[in-house]
């Protein structure tokens, strides 16, 4: 027989109440004790790295100790690495990431290319140092800028094929049904079509790859190495942020290690405006 | 009512004045297999230039199917076929060696959800005409006025030209559905529900602009909604379960059906 109970006063309704304010606690506290750690990380470093930021940071090269200097050096290295890495690690990205999301859709090929590149995601990037080290750094018989910049694409790769895919598979498949309905042939639906649709969230993947390896060290450790001194060629050993910070902070000299903080600083700022960035065109996406 | 035109597919009673009629599309002997299942089952059935032929049925009846063989869509998925023969004029569309875009720019279609291009008004209709056709720019412009008016949409649109497609109304989108579809230029156009996400008024824009578009073209449209079919076809099929039940001229077929089925499906009886 059925027992009429308003609602309010069941007893069932009360415990999930219960059950729904505990849980509501445990979410705040877990949120925020992760936001305490991401603003204690970020005040300090504004702290100690703020007061180094000047005009000499960016116009001066890394000094030897004792003796005033900037970043210029390292600053212009990982941007040229970057955008090089960039270069070489997204037209493959997008190309595989085309492959896995249209054409090999329905592929067997596409499930083992899929497992693969997630692998490739979560790998190690030391292991992806060492591994450039010894097919071009060992072969070649110097450090340089360009294994530098081969050892950041391997990890903008997968990146890139990750979200490339996601977003294509976003795409509707009214909408290419469409294409193919006015005699578009696949190449061109792709191109004109899915691309365009996809294109927000594509370049927000390839931003997010070049914030992953703005701050990588491992990689560069073996590669790129480091240098001292201004130079722009790329077959010889160049500097970069992360690794200058690495040096500069484990050394025992105070101005060392404040150039450090700013470094510190510099790569987060940068990394948070592409992060934001990216944020802004992935919300744009979804608009439209 | 006996069994016999229940297994059979019966083409009942061809549409009476033949003489005018000219077959533009002919199916014969249609199977489609989904993998292993048999979806539509010996299907014959023909489309007359300028006439529009509704199918109707309940839903996996597998009228949609039939329309998505008619442009070859389906072969965008693995695992479908077809077998039998739909002949566009004596073009045997199934044929191995089919030159699918050519076949899908004299095939157009429109679907059920409008699906403008991520691009602006004018390139949306542009798109598919410089596809086939190289033209100078004041002649693309003619065209692409003439598709945006034969889809009753210029004088909507004429002043944002350069807006992005997806930021007209749902009825806007499916009217521009339909000038891209005019733009290459087909021969048969294939309606799939196109009103099924649309308000009344819309719909009825719509199905003005099928009634106008008939005399240049061979139009079928699937629909959900009897009225709809009365309203604006001059054939109607009737599909159930994977079969073409009966098929004849829509006063016909919506006064005095001949099978049982029908009947008891345009009568609300079922489906």
């Amino acid at each position: 027989m059925a027992v009429m109970i308003s609602g309010a006063s069941s007893p069932l309704y009360a415990k999930r109440r219960r059950k729904n304010v505990i849980t509501m606690a445990l979410s705040y506290a877990a949120t925020g004790f992760g936001l305490t750690w991401l603003a204690l990380i970020l005040g300090v470093l504004f702290y100690e790295g703020f007061s180094g930021l000047s005009l000499a940071v960016f116009t001066q090269m890394t000094p030897p100790p004792g003796s005033a200097g900037g970043l210029l050096n390292p600053i212009m290295g990982s941007l040229v690495m970057t955008f090089i890495a960039v270069l070489i690690g997204t037209p493959l990205g997008i190309l595989a990431g085309t492959y896995l999301a249209e054409y090999g859709r329905y592929d067997k090929l596409s499930t083992v290319v899929r497992f693969i590149n997630d692998i490739l995601l979560s790998a190690p990037s030391i292991v992806i140092g060492l591994f450039v080290y010894e097919i071009l750094v060992a072969t070649m018989g110097h450090f340089s800028g360009w294994a530098g910049s081969v050892a950041l694409a391997v990890i903008v790769v997968p990146v890139v094929v990750r979200t490339t895919e996601d977003m294509l598979t976003l795409v509707p498949d009214t909408l290419r049904e469409a294409a193919a309905s006015i005699g578009l042939p696949r190449s061109l639906m792709i191109q004109k079509v899915a691309y365009r649709a996809a294109r927000a969230g594509m370049i927000t993947g390839v931003l997010l790859a070049v914030a992953r390896i703005s701050g990588e060290t491992a990689p560069l450790l073996f590669t790129a190495l480091n240098n001292q001194f201004w130079s722009t060629d790329m077959n010889a050993p160049v500097s970069s942020l992360p690794v200058v910070i690495f040096q500069f902070a484990l050394s025992p000299y105070k101005d060392w290690q404040d150039l450090a903080w700013t470094g510190a600083l510099i790569i987060t700022l940068a990394v948070l405006a592409l992060s934001i960035t990216a944020r802004f065109l992935g919300g744009q996406s979804k608009k439209s | 009512m006996s069994m016999a035109t229940f297994t059979v597919p019966t083409v009942t009673q061809q549409p009476g004045n033949n003489d005018d009629l000219v077959e533009k599309v002919t199916v014969k002997n249609l199977d489609f297999y989904y993998g292993d299942h048999r979806a539509l089952k010996n299907i014959n059935v023909s489309l007359y230039h300028g006439k529009v032929t509704a199918f109707i049925g309940p839903s996996g009846c597998g009228k949609s199917t039939f329309l998505r063989i008619l442009n070859r869509m389906y072969d965008l998925y693995p695992n479908q076929r077809a077998t039998g023969t739909v002949r566009l004029d004596n073009d045997d569309i199934l044929a191995p060696g089919q030159d699918l875009n050519l076949l899908r720019a004299k095939v157009g279609m429109v679907f059920q959800k409008p699906t403008p291009f991520p691009m602006t008004i004018y390139e949306n209709i542009a798109f598919g005409i410089r596809l086939y056709e190289k033209l100078p720019k004041s002649e693309l412009d003619d065209r692409v006025r003439h598709a945006l008016s034969r889809a009753a949409l210029w004088d909507e649109v004429k002043d944002k030209l350069g807006a992005n497609g997806l930021s007209l109304s749902g009825g806007q989108q499916q009217r521009l559905c339909i000038a891209r579809t005019v733009a290459v230029r087909p021969e048969v156009i294939l309606f799939d529900e196109p009103c099924s996400a649309l308000d009344p008024i819309s719909t009825a824009k719509i199905e003005e602009l099928i009634d106008e578009l008939k005399e240049d073209y061979t139009i079928a449209i699937v629909t959900h909604n009897m009225q709809q079919a009365a309203r604006v076809s001059d054939f109607t099929a009737f599909m159930y379960l994977g079969e073409l039940v009966e098929y004849g001229e829509t006063t016909r077929m919506f006064t005095t059906p001949s099978d049982r089925r029908t009947q008891d499906y345009i009568t609300g009886r079922f489906g």
